[in-house]
């Protein structure tokens, strides 16, 4: 709820002690004592809405810690200034591109010292902590001796995601403070902790609220908050007898996700514990040092680097926040009904419209499933029901912002959509479709107004996939794509701006890739082998699979679309799909595709055999091949944008960087000469794209 | 006194209470009806001056519903809101009170409802067990606390049934359908005429909902496991006076004439409807549908709280120098057949007219063909504090339908209490 009175409020909320002033010379840490004599240091990172390390940070961190030396303050209170939370974690910018080791180690190595600095502090010393404390963030507050936690903070080492491991000291101090299983899970998975569970985990000492950190604060520095220091169950399980049956166990369960090839920060991990954790903390500490520099020069993590700035660069494609509180979506089958759960999630009103209520109550169930999966306060579950309306009578779209329309894939169907519409939509909205097939050329044809028209193709399913394609048309209106643009970052996902081609960028890159499935098919290769191609690769699940999940209806319908208008190669759809999609088996969504498909997974034989080189290739090089096409044609802006589409809107292999940056790094007169000899032996739809050459040179 | 318009109404389908809980809570219920009905008006849901609502039973999760639902509904967190309960008239006095803000020009729009959710009726530990919970509480030793654990006794397990206790006046201790059966006693009214009556609210909901006349009235109601309500579930179109005798007394046996078939239904729903001052109705460009004439509510002894209707009625009319014949339609709520029944005849009833109303003769007689025109609580339900808000609501709709001009609306209220409101159509 908005509150105005709050807001008027709003700088009351954060109890920041004395709150001192910045000192000459300082930008991003400001120093004071209370009444009682305790030190609050506050850091509050210029220019930034959140705080995140950085060598600047942690040098003046250093500055900051000889003077608390000298200055002798009863306690420290370490906090964030900043609304948004304590620390984020490290500064990435300063991960890019790091490529010796050695030096690596001595820059986070100067970092270590000014942690056993803090650590080694002989008063008492406490991190107040709200919001977010990832990664690095812990790490600070590890070197504490107390942590208090604000309710609703949350508690993560996100440093897996980089393909890295915590490089402060997270490696060391998190297992010999809490049971070291919660510990190296926490790493392992990136999961995070609410305020309550990390207390229940003896990561921080005390759950509070805002209101009582003065006191909560006079209690730490007294000493009459008591806490026990870690039991015998954090000495046993850290023991050298159980360190090496936990290591065996957990290397088996992280290898059921994730390839020591492709991602080998998890078991570097599991080897730092299991030989360094009986060490004394400062030999343990001198290998995480190494380990996390080695780590950081691998191609894994710098291309999971990379991808973390193609997705700050998408987010930037979507601009400032614009005014959008009330979308309205018509049609509420599995894309409409997901996109409005979706917007209401996301704090947006959201009226969904459909001819019957039937379809509109499985879109309720459906977003009722998913609230009940990602919020986990009862009553955001119930705000976000409230905020998503079912609206029989479309008068929802009178006072929205945004219209979208996610009716069938007919033209007439739309058209007379938007006749009934259009007229009643206020001044100034917008109306966007989530037409995967249709040119928006044809569709924004007999509009009153075809500027006000924007394409705003999701990917199912909504609450997973990233990318948005905002696509644009020869009549479009740079507003419109703006506040289009905004609205995809107000949601929380990610907009990628094409042009009005056919199957725009992903769908078309992925349509090659499935079709090559569908003839492996044909040539008697197994399901599972396929898809095992494809995920050997790195590609979050195989083709097969992916079609099912879908929709194989979807999938024929990009497919024959795609074969109509481009002049690209591209094998007939086999008649045994068309008669699956007659027989209405179509994936996930009937329970039967390919796969027959089970509580949302699909039933796969074990013993399939393995796939070869040859067959990952054969799925993998058109899709390169289509998107090099797409960048010479201009569909996307550049090659950073399209690896980040193709990243976040089909989990293309993230450790790989993106396809474009793929193709580079192997090599492309290996991908073209390869892509020949697929030529040769299996026909035209291998022949390489004029755009090679271009990339070539780039 | 400023003119007071009803703009606009929805309610939700009157759902059956079947076993246990129902999907919707009172104020679920109130926010599954209030979402449509706000967003198809041409102002903001924060353009309003004041939310009342009816409610009797309160869940404790929903302590003053009003604002619950107030703020579930976006309607800000400056909107003034307030629970009303005067038990079967609170969504009724709803609207009376918002009448009476608009009137004396305090606001100039308030969204007046009703909500309740019988199914949610709690179930009670009798007092013998909160009794014990209490000294548990207190003990202070260890010993205390066992040697009182002792105490506890199976009859102690013996659950009070919230809604059989709230059904029951607590001043003559009479449950509801005993007053009907005393009603019933004085005016004469047989088992059959009480069956007759209640297979002819059956079939004319079954005919209302088969013509679409509440189509425009009910809002689809979408649970969490995606299944969707639409219409008034009580219904039985198969009901006859034959089956309807087949059913042996619930509150008096073996010869009381109230049966469950004759009798208004265990249901939960929700109604809201909207009024505007004159001023309101020019600065949003509204287009009233009725206007607010008048109300009144009376009072009489407990045990024959059924007849309530027939004494507010009849002063509302006496102060608007009317007659019974210048009212085109009445909705009358059905709490019992017989109920309904003795009302008519009370109407009708000289001596009743003469020394209880004050008239020179009997007030006057209501034709079944302008009464309850689309069935009532019996066919479809009685929500305690949505009904007296459906029976404004629906002598609206009716007239528009029927091109009537005047109405009125009036319920018997548990306690021994009438209300009715009179309106005109714009």
């Amino acid at each position: 709820m908005k509150s105005k009175v709050l807001s008027v409020l709003a700088d009351r909320v954060l109890e920041l002690g004395p709150n001192p002033p910045v000192m000459a010379g300082l930008n991003h840490w400001r120093y004071g004592k209370d009444e009682d004599g305790v030190g609050w240091l506050l850091l509050d990172r210029k220019g930034s809405s959140a705080n995140t390390l950085n060598a600047e940070v942690i040098g003046e961190l250093d500055t900051m810690l000889g003077k608390i030396e000298n200055d002798r303050p009863t306690g420290l209170v370490i906090r964030s200034a900043k609304k948004s939370g304590f620390i984020a974690g490290a500064d990435i910018a300063e991960f890019v591109g790091a490529s010796d080791a050695a030096a690596v180690e001595a820059n986070i190595g100067r970092a270590h010292a000014v942690m056993n600095r803090l650590e080694a502090l002989s008063i008492p010393t406490l991190a107040v902590i709200h919001g977010f404390c990832l990664g690095g963030g812990l790490e600070v507050a590890l070197a504490c001796k107390r942590r208090i936690a604000i309710s609703g903070a949350s508690f993560g080492f996100p440093e897996v995601m980089l393909g890295l491991h915590p490089g402060l000291g997270g490696t060391v101090r998190t297992p010999r403070l809490i049971n070291p299983i919660t510990a190296m899970t926490m790493m392992l998975t990136e999961k995070s902790l609410d305020a309550r569970k990390a207390k229940a985990a003896g990561l921080v000492d005390a759950v509070t609220e805002e209101r009582h950190i003065k006191n909560a604060v006079k209690a730490v520095v007294s000493g009459e908050l008591k806490v026990s220091p870690p039991g015998t169950l954090v000495t046993v399980l850290n023991s050298g007898f159980a360190r090496p049956l936990l290591a065996r166990y957990m290397r088996s369960q992280t290898r059921a996700k994730a390839d020591p090839a492709q991602y080998p920060a998890p078991f570097a991990l599991i080897d730092l514990w299991e030989k360094h954790g009986g060490d004394s903390k400062e030999a343990a500490l001198k290998a995480e040092l190494k380990s996390f520099a080695n780590l950081m020069v691998t191609k894994t993590a710098q291309n999971l680097v990379r991808v973390f700035f193609l997705r700050d660069r998408l987010k930037k494609i979507a601009g400032e926040k614009q005014n959008i509180e009330h979308i309205h979506v018509i049609g509420a089958g599995a894309m409409g009904g997901d996109i409005a759960a979706w917007c209401a999630r996301q704090r947006i009103a959201a009226t969904v419209a459909d001819m019957k209520p039937e379809p509109i109550g499985g879109a309720i169930k459906r977003a009722a499933d998913l609230y009940r999966k990602i919020l986990k306060k009862g009553t955001d579950q119930r705000d976000a029901l409230d905020r998503l309306v079912p609206d029989l009578a479309g008068d929802g779209v009178k006072s929205a912002d945004i219209v979208i329309e996610a009716v069938p894939e007919k033209l007439e169907i739309k058209h007379k959509v938007y006749a009934s519409v259009e007229p009643q939509m206020k001044e100034g909205a917008i109306l966007a479709t989530n037409t995967s097939s249709i040119p928006l050329e044809q569709l924004r044809d007999g509009l009153k107004k075809p500027e006000r028209l924007v394409g705003l193709h999701f990917f199912n399913p909504v609450s997973r996939m990233m990318t948005v394609e905002v696509v644009s048309h020869d009549k479009a209106d740079q507003s419109v794509l703006a506040t289009a643009r905004s609205f995809v970052g107000m949601i929380d996902r990610l907009p990628v701006p094409v042009k009005s081609e056919p199957g725009f960028l992903v769908n078309r890159a992925l349509t090659p890739y499935m079709i090559e499935a569908m003839v492996m098919v044909d040539e008697g290769i197994a399901k599972e082998t396929i898809d095992k191609a494809a995920e050997k690769f790195g590609m979050p699940m195989g083709p097969i699979e992916l079609a099912d999940q879908v929709g194989l209806d979807i999938c024929l319908d990009v497919a024959d679309m795609l074969k109509k208008s481009l002049p690209r190669e591209q094998p007939d759809a086999p008649q045994w799909l068309r008669d699956m999609v007659a027989k209405k088996d179509l994936g996930k969504k009937t329970g039967k595709g390919f796969y027959t498909w089970k509580d949302g997974k699909a039933d796969k034989a074990h013993s399939a055999p393995e796939p070869t080189p040859e067959m990952t290739d054969r799925l993998i090089l058109p899709l390169l091949d289509v998107c090099v096409g797409a960048l010479r044609e201009g569909i996307v802006e550049d090659s950073d944008v399209l690896d980040g589409a193709m990243i976040f809107g089909t989990g293309f292999a993230p450790f790989r960087g993106g396809p474009i940056h793929y193709a580079k790094d192997r090599g492309v007169d290996e991908i073209v000469s390869t892509l020949k000899t697929l030529e040769s032996k299996y026909g035209k739809r291998f022949t390489p794209d004029p755009g090679w050459d271009k990339i070539k040179r780039a | 006194m400023r003119p007071v318009f009803i703009i606009d109404g929805s309610r939700t389908p009157f759902l059956k209470a079947r076993t246990g809980p129902g999907p919707f809570t009172p104020v679920d219920l109130a926010v599954q009806c209030g979402r449509p009905l706000l967003l198809r008006q041409p102002f903001k849901p924060q353009d309003f001056d004041r939310v009342i609502l009816g409610c009797v039973n309160v869940i404790a999760d929903e302590m003053n519903p009003a604002r619950v639902a107030a703020l579930r509904l976006g309607m800000g967190e400056a909107m003034p809101a307030f629970t009303m309960q005067i038990n079967c008239g609170s969504g009724m006095q709803s609207i009376d009170t918002a009448y009476r803000y608009i009137q004396n020009g305090t606001d100039n729009l308030v969204l007046a409802g009703g909500a309740e959710a019988l199914s949610y009726a709690p179930l009670v530990y009798n007092k013998g067990a909160v009794n014990w919970f209490g000294r548990m509480f207190m003990a202070k030793s260890l010993w205390a606390r066992i040697a009182n654990f002792f105490t506890l006794r199976p009859s102690m397990f013996a659950p009070v049934i919230g809604l059989e206790r709230g059904l029951t006046d607590p001043i003559v201790e009479l449950n509801m359908g005993q007053t009907a059966e005393v009603v019933a006693k004085l005016f004469n009214i047989t088992r059959r005429q009480a069956d007759e009556y209640a297979a002819e609210s059956q079939q004319r909901l079954a005919k209302a909902q088969k013509e679409g006349y509440l189509n425009d009235e009910i809002i689809p109601a979408f649970a969490k496991d995606g299944k969707v309500y639409t219409y008034d579930d009580g219904v039985r179109p198969d009901s006859t006076v034959e089956t309807l005798a087949k059913l042996r007394p619930v509150f008096e046996r073996p010869w009381g004439k109230v049966t469950a078939g004759n009798s208004s239904q265990i249901t939960d729903g929700a109604s809201w409807v909207i009024l505007a001052s004159e001023d309101a109705v020019k600065k949003h460009s509204l287009k009233p549908k009725a206007k607010i004439i008048d109300s009144e509510w009376s009072a009489l002894d407990p045990s024959i709280m059924g007849l309530g209707p027939v004494l507010c009625s009849t002063a509302l009319l006496k102060r608007q120098n009317m007659s019974m014949k210048d009212v085109d339609l009445w909705e009358l709520n059905e709490a019992f057949a017989a109920q309904v029944l003795g009302c008519l005849a009370a109407f009708e009833d000289e001596k009743f007219g003469k020394e209880v109303l004050g008239l020179p003769g009997a007030a006057g007689k209501i034709d079944r063909a302008r009464l309850n025109v689309d069935g009532g609580a019996i066919s479809m339900g009685h929500p305690v504090g949505t009904s007296g808000n459906r029976i404004v609501l629906h002598l609206m709709n009716a007239m528009k339908r029927l091109g009537l001009k005047r109405g009125i609306a009036t319920e018997c209220i548990g306690g021994g209490q009438g209300g009715a409101m009179l309106i005109e159509m714009v």
